[in-house]
């Protein structure tokens, strides 16, 4: 993120999830799109609401930290910070300058598949936005120096420790990211990247990085809200058409390493109480299992009546709290169940409970109420992404990136109204195996005595 | 003809793309925006249940989704003396069980629908608030009903409650920023003034509160004659009356309590405030002080006063403290304008080797947003300010957000459509004299929290004011003890 936001970040890059939903809703949600390219490749997608005059302009590159070299890792997300200092003719400072005095507003993401930009802003500043967005892309690196580069390395570092080393149990993700993946996995790395290496990335990486997937056949640009297509497919065409093409990125293909066997470790840190992660690799985004997964983390922890709420914090009391989330990648997932232990009770307690329900669902399926809970949350969930223009657009990009559709609003939807009790029970016996996944206890320093049992129950 | 019209067509496509890469826009300049859009938002429409309860809707039919929120006048302000996070935990407690249902079947009556139904309490307001798309709007109706008219307040689940609370409190000794937080706003404003607790009280008065106690606070601030119903979304006037006028027909009305008076805090002068956190990798820091109420005349100045100095991503703080310096993920300031004076503060966060520095800065900043602001300075905030309001209305939950400040402070239908004039008539001269009166570098609270061995001499250093050394548990009290049944 180039600047400070909900500091659940994780949670937001989940892709929204549908659900199974009465015709009538489907239909509302249908959300038409013209779409077209560009001779220099940059796939553009058009899609108008005027129901409040704003736009969403949102500009995904095909990269994130899977592309990382070893030594290199955080340099993507390094880049994202950089393409916000100025290019070819928008001096240092006045990209947030000019856009602002538009009454428009930016961020951006990296995750490890994507980069993704975006401007939330008044309908008369759409040419505004793509001479920004078009500047950025095509001249980038006639304005980069070195001095740029180490500026934000510092405010980088700064997001590391306010995000991850000043946060209590920020570390965990940190350690689970380099644990579920093994060495050579694309996704090995967190996306944040080491201190030392974003101490060694230099001047010639972020030119390189640039030169090799900032081009526009790795890029899709989606527009949404108050626009006349027509006139937007000018502005786009006239805006992008100096952009130069470049070499076409191939698809990562490399051999995907897998855990073998479960992983449990421990670490210490400044905080009072235990707390317990599990996480597993799972089917990558609209794959086989994807959608089961989904259900069943409600099924586990979304609400009151979830298996593990229910159990570990409402009869049992022994769990301040528990969450279970999957976090959807193209090349795996990740499946996180999470609980934090009570005053007087170890991460063992909470493990053996934890155990005991994922294994239970093969036993007590999931039961029509049950299963309709968790897809009408999602349902909910993804009808309220579509309101702010900026969510939408964003929505409509990956969509477009994962399918080839953006407007995949009914087949996300239909994969819901497919599962079935034993289909989701067999999907977590396939997938959330205790074999092969990840065990992190983390404890306050000293207190190793709190951490689930290392294996065979020994010392 | 019909081939014709195609030919025609085609060619179209044909010339556009196939001259557009001769065709060098021009970069010189940025584009100037095209002509201003309006926001055309459909009117504030007003009716009355026959109880008297007012009903204020604003319609929004691109998506099927209805958020309706039963507002009360009484929040935060007006816990009892020694209860301190009643008006809190009467609205978690709302949430634990209401009508012909206990907690649990509340609950997956709720997820059920796929719905949003929570109780808030503000600092001055109460509520509670569904959330859902249109076709489960009937049946979450009844459950808002049960939830604002006959909450169950089991003793069990306020035992649940309690050790969820005191466990959280636990849990902020962990976390820089709410220590941070709480010792802040306790030194602006003292323990005796309802912004300087936190909202949900402190582990004394948190094990004081019964259920007697949610009762009575229920029973004295949920009253139909305290109430109005803001309703936002893809459902129009007609269709949601009989529907309210159904479910709140038997709402009767009792006594209002009076609102609770509390003491006018004073400005302190300056001081520093450190907490030890060995090991903090870096300096949690917040400083200010009183800033202003709603109804301050001051109100549209400090709005753009407060984007130069720190309110938006181009804001001298944020400038200064990270894109000049590296010193912070982002700095900024912000001044909650409540129906009493909130507080004005700047936050960041700084690489612990940079407190100082940083904290030199950061009230470099605030002398110097006293002198004139630039003419450029002035026009863009003003911009930014006016054209992205209407991002506001672009979701049922920031419509809602803006109605129920029209609501609570009694803010003219049409001031939506005000608000621009207000904020491009309020000039330089009016800026300086909001900054002279609200931003007084000898009158500022410095809370930081970090590592005091390697902090405390760089502070020193400066020669600034007073340095308070302060543990954790003196600002937070010791870790509370809980047991299962607490």
């Amino acid at each position: 993120m180039k600047r400070r936001a909900c500091r659940f970040l994780r949670l937001l890059t989940v892709a929204a999830v549908l659900a199974a939903s009465p015709l009538s809703l489907r239909a509302q949600l249908s959300m038409p799109c013209r779409m077209f390219d560009l001779p220099n490749g940059l796939h553009v997608i058009l899609h108008e609401d005027h129901t409040v005059p704003v736009i969403g302009v949102n500009l995904w590159y095909h990269v994130g930290s899977a592309r990382e070299r070893a030594g290199r890792t955080g340099l993507a997300h390094l880049f994202e910070h950089l393409m916000f200092e100025g290019s070819g003719h928008v001096p240092l400072g006045r990209f947030d300058e000019w856009l602002e005095a538009a009454g428009g507003d930016n961020n951006a993401s990296t995750s490890v598949d994507r980069t993704n930009y975006f401007e939330s802003a008044p309908s008369n500043a759409l040419d505004l936005t793509l001479f920004l967005e078009s500047d950025r892309m095509a001249f980038l690196v006639d304005s980069m120096t070195p001095a740029k580069v180490d500026i934000q390395r510092d405010v980088v570092k700064n997001e590391r420790r306010e995000t991850y080393e000043n946060q209590p149990y920020g570390e965990a993700w940190l350690l689970l990211d380099e644990n579920l993946f093994p060495p050579g996995h694309p996704y090995h790395s967190p996306v944040i990247g080491s201190m030392d290496d974003l101490t060694a990335a230099t001047y010639d990486d972020v030119v390189g990085f640039f030169r090799r997937y900032y081009i526009p056949s790795n890029a899709s640009l989606v527009i949404a809200g108050d626009i006349n297509p027509e006139e937007a497919r000018k502005a786009v065409t006239r805006w992008f058409s100096d952009v130069p093409a470049g070499p076409p990125v191939q698809p990562l293909n490399a051999p995907l390493p897998r855990l073998t066997s479960e992983r449990r470790l421990v670490a210490e840190d400044r905080v009072q109480l235990p707390r317990l992660y599990m996480a597993w690799a799972t089917p990558a985004q609209f794959a086989p299992g994807n959608a089961e997964l989904n259900v069943l983390s409600l099924i586990l922890a979304g609400g009151k009546n979830s298996r593990l709420y229910r159990r570990l914090v409402y009869d049992l009391r022994i769990a301040q709290d528990v969450t279970a989330f999957q976090e959807e990648n193209e090349l795996s997932s990740k499946f996180y169940i999470v609980a934090t232990a009570r005053e007087g009770h170890t991460l063992g307690e909470l493990e053996r409970i934890i155990d005991a329900e994922l294994g239970n669902l093969s036993g007590i399926l999931p039961d029509r109420r049950e299963i309709a809970r968790a897809v009408n949350t999602i349902q909910a969930s993804f009808v309220d992404r579509m309101e702010r223009m900026y969510d939408r657009a964003d929505q409509l990009n990956a969509y477009f990136t994962a399918t080839g559709n953006p407007d995949y609003f009914a087949e996300d939807l239909g994969r819901y109204g497919k599962l079935d009790p034993d289909g989701i029970s067999a999907a977590a016996k396939k997938y959330l195996d205790p074999a092969v996944r990840v065990v992190l206890s983390v404890v306050p320093a000293g207190r190793k005595d709190l951490a689930a049992e290392p294996p065979e129950g020994g010392k | 003809m019909i081939s014709w019209r195609l030919l025609i067509a085609a060619a179209g496509i044909l010339v556009v793309c196939g001259s557009a890469p001769g065709q060098k826009p021009d970069r010189s300049a940025p584009p100037p925006p095209g002509p201003l859009p309006e926001l055309h938002l459909p009117a504030v429409q007003h009716a009355t249940l026959s109880g008297g309860i007012p009903v204020v809707l604003l319609e929004k039919h691109n998506l099927p989704l209805v958020q309706i929120e039963v507002a009360v006048k009484g929040g935060v302000a007006e816990d009892p003396p020694g209860k301190a996070g009643v008006a809190s935990l009467t609205a978690t407690m709302m949430q634990e069980g209401a009508g012909g249902r206990d907690a649990l079947a509340f609950a997956d009556a709720v997820d059920f629908l796929g719905a949003t139904l929570t109780a808030y309490a503000g600092w001055h307001t109460s509520g509670a608030s569904l959330h859902t798309v249109s076709a489960h709007l009937d049946s979450g109706l009844v459950l808002l009903r049960d939830m604002v008219l006959s909450p169950r307040f089991p003793e069990e689940e306020l035992g649940r409650k309690r050790t969820e609370l005191l466990t959280s409190i636990a849990q902020w000794h962990d976390d820089p920023s709410a220590i941070a937080s709480v010792l802040f706003h306790v030194t602006v404003f003292g323990p005796d003034h309802p912004y300087g607790r936190p909202t949900t009280g402190m582990e004394s008065s948190i094990r004081a509160i019964t259920t007697a106690d949610l009762r009575s606070f229920h029973d004295s601030w949920f009253q139909p004659g305290n109430a109005t119903i803001l309703v936002v979304g893809d459902i129009r006037m007609d269709d949601i009356l009989p529907k309210l006028e159904r479910l709140f027909s038997g709402w009767a009305p009792g006594k209002v309590a009076p609102r609770v008076p509390y003491p006018a805090p004073h400005r302190r002068p300056t001081a520093i405030y450190l907490v030890d956190k060995p090991g903090a990798a870096q300096s949690e820091i917040m400083a200010g002080s009183i800033g202003i109420e709603r109804k301050s005349p001051d109100y549209f100045a400090v709005q753009v006063m407060n984007d130069i100095l720190g309110g938006s991503f181009t804001s001298r703080l944020n400038q200064d403290l990270r894109e000049t310096h590296g010193y912070t993920y982002g700095a900024s300031s912000s001044f909650e304008a409540r129906l009493s004076p909130g507080p004005f503060v700047v936050r960041t966060a700084v690489q612990t080797a940079v407190t100082a520095p940083a904290l030199a800065a950061l009230l470099l900043e605030l002398r110097a947003i006293r002198d004139p602001v630039t003419p450029d300075e002035l026009s863009r905030a003003e911009n930014y300010l006016t054209l992205r309001y209407p991002q506001n209305f672009q979701s049922v939950d920031g419509i809602t957000s803006r109605l129920s400040e029209l609501v609570t402070y009694g803010l003219p239908d049409d001031y939506f459509n005000l608000y621009a004039d207000r904020i491009r008539s309020v000039g330089g001269e009016n800026v300086r004299a909001a900054a002279m009166r609200c931003v007084v570098p000898d009158s500022l609270t410095i809370v930081i929290v970090g590592d005091r061995s390697l902090i405390e001499s760089g502070l020193d250093s400066l020669h600034l004011a007073p340095i308070h050394i302060l543990s954790v548990d003196e600002v937070l009290g010791p870790v509370p003890k809980t047991g299962r049944d607490d």
